[in-house]
């Protein structure tokens, strides 16, 4: 197989020129090439983005709304260059249906107080998925012990997927919350988001989706969806840590109380009454993180330039060269079988606990997580404590996965 | 992988594949759990302590190989040991898996549980290798909610 067979996957996507950009893969890791398969945790930067912030640091920072000269206004037309570049990528309708936020775990908790506390009272219920992410799952246990509302849970089928037929029977006359994820991050599953969305809004119920893992990995658009909230991560979409993006629909948002009070989320302040702003400034208290906001941009802008269709291709291409892999090793059991599925490889090895299994790789430079990836929940369905996840991301290609198989027969080898 | 043959290495293998001492020793009059939320080792340790010696140890648990090998290490070195004694073993334990892994091994104050120095290349496992510890120390002093290493 030529060099260029190996490390390509569709004709389109240049994989080799892409690693090229993230100067972090270019180190090693325990004196070999780092083979970095943690990107389901956080995404690599590539240099357009590590330059974007720099950019912003060296030419252009300054307050965000507030100030009178040329460098203020310059720097929030940035920042809101980059509200409408996360309108674009979620297919959104208006650039006020953006609220910018730390990441998608403080997304769903700024509808789980803000939405939350006004339209989920004693006896009512919210259903979750068992897959879920600690984020999608804590914020409504805490809301629902709060509001003395209840917790339903949609089971899941061995293979990984959700047991939809018994949404109906789960969404009862006191149900007003479905949180579900696009993306498992355990299980690589994408969930049927418009067929819960039409179930649900049957009922009059809307949902919330945790797309943490589902946007930097294939194409999202809201409104096809039908959902009513979606919150994504900056960190994982290949942009800066700390900004993250929660979508609601217009006439949610502006029905929604403030949720930090503070600066810029007011209209008017007296020690008689204050009056707050419209949306979606009355959710963004305090002075944003700029230079995160205008990372993400150029995290998306690099990231359309190479086109969703084609990421996801790439990673449906190595999920099956790497699943193929696996399946060959004997003792090594793959979670998550589902027909729709992306680029996160949960695993485990017979005998090996998780946490040895993380250490030999490390040994061998392959980075996967070992843990139980905040979804315990999730762990003890399955009857396991932890599991080893190698997940991939638009800088993997091939020998990568090579190099997982590998370690992974040679962590066998170690402990048989 | 020479990393890894240092810190995997054949004795740790040994016991992480037949750990010794893994039981709950009939007479035992002391017990305390240790659990590591982060990955999931649990271990309880059980004591037989009479006149102030560490008359039968043993442990029971689930968890990954340096957890394991390093309880099953540890009750070999603390049966038949004053409080004492296996406070000034859990002292030298302690202090060589926390110290830097260029420091030379004072094999004196540890013996034979110097094979789990190389978990000093691999900060994240150190937690793993004292959870039995700290558990153990727990045990002795009569403590009852369980022992967290995070």
């Amino acid at each position: 197989m030529t060099a260029a067979a190996r490390h390509s996957t569709a004709p389109s996507l240049d994989v080799a020129g892409l690693r090229a950009q993230f100067p972090i893969l270019a180190r090693a890791q325990r004196g070999k090439r780092l083979v970095y398969l943690d990107s389901a945790a956080t995404a690599q930067k590539p240099q357009a983005v590590i330059d974007a912030v720099s950019r912003f640091y060296e030419e252009s920072y300054a307050s965000i709304h507030r100030g009178v000269y040329e460098l203020s206004e310059s720097a929030t037309l940035l920042y809101e260059g980059a509200r409408e570049k996360v309108r674009s990528f979620l297919g959104a309708r208006e650039a006020r249906e953006i609220v910018f936020v730390r990441n998608a775990t403080e997304a769903i908790n700024l509808v789980a107080w803000s939405w939350g506390q006004r339209n989920v009272g004693a006896g009512d219920e919210v259903v979750v998925t068992a897959m879920e992410h600690h984020a999608n799952l804590v914020p409504w246990q805490m809301l629902c012990e709060q509001q003395g509302a209840r917790l339903r849970v949609l089971p899941i089928r061995d293979d990984g997927t959700l047991e939809l037929g018994a949404l109906p029977a789960l969404l009862s006359t006191r149900t007003r919350l479905v949180a579900v994820s696009h993306v498992s991050n355990v299980l690589g599953t994408i969930n049927p988001v418009r067929e819960i969305s039409a179930l649900a809004h049957a009922r009059g119920v809307p949902v919330l989706v945790d797309g943490a893992q589902a946007a930097p990995r294939i194409p999202v658009n809201v409104l096809e969806l039908g959902c009513d909230f979606y919150a994504v991560s900056g960190h994982k979409l290949y942009g800066p840590s700390g900004i993250g993006a929660l979508y609601a629909r217009a006439e949610l948002l502006e029905s929604m109380p403030p949720w930090q009070g503070g600066g810029s989320m007011i209209e008017s302040v007296s020690f008689d009454k204050t009056t707050f702003a419209g949306i979606p400034t009355r959710f963004e208290a305090g002075s944003p993180n700029a230079e995160g906001a205008i990372g993400l941009g150029a995290a998306l802008d690099w990231l359309n330039a190479i086109g969703m269709q084609h990421v996801a291709e790439h990673e449906r291409e190595l999920l099956e060269y790497g699943t193929r892999l696996l399946d060959a090793i004997p003792g090594v059991r793959i979670y998550g079988r589902a027909q729709a599925k992306t680029g996160v490889l949960a695993f485990s090895i017979a005998g090996v606990h998780p946490h040895d299994v993380g250490t030999v790789l490390d040994g061998e430079g392959v980075a996967v997580r070992a843990g139980h990836h905040c979804a315990q929940p999730l762990m003890e369905r399955y009857g396991v404590a932890a599991l080893a996840r190698a997940s991939l991301g638009i800088y993997n290609d091939r020998e990568d996965l090579d190099r997982l198989a590998q370690a992974v027969r040679k962590t066998i080898e170690l402990f048989s | 992988m020479s990393d890894l043959r240092d810190l995997y290495q054949t004795t740790i293998l040994d016991h992480n594949k037949q750990p010794r001492n893994f039981r709950v020793p009939a007479a035992a009059n002391r017990e305390a759990a240790g659990y590591n939320p982060l990955c999931g080792d649990r271990v309880t340790v059980h004591l037989q302590l009479e006149d102030g010696i560490v008359k039968d140890v043993g442990f029971q648990g689930a968890g990954c190989a340096i957890s394991t090998a390093s309880a099953s290490l540890m009750t070999q070195a603390v049966k038949g040991r004053s409080l004492a004694e296996v406070e000034k073993i859990f002292d030298a334990f302690h202090e060589l898996v926390t110290s830097s892994p260029q420091r030379e091994i004072d094999e004196s104050g540890v013996g034979k549980l110097a094979v789990l120095a190389g978990v000093r290349e691999y900060p994240v496992r150190v937690k793993c290798a004292t959870l039995a510890w700290h558990t153990l120390r727990a045990a002795l002093a009569g403590k009852h909610e369980p022992v967290r290493t995070e």
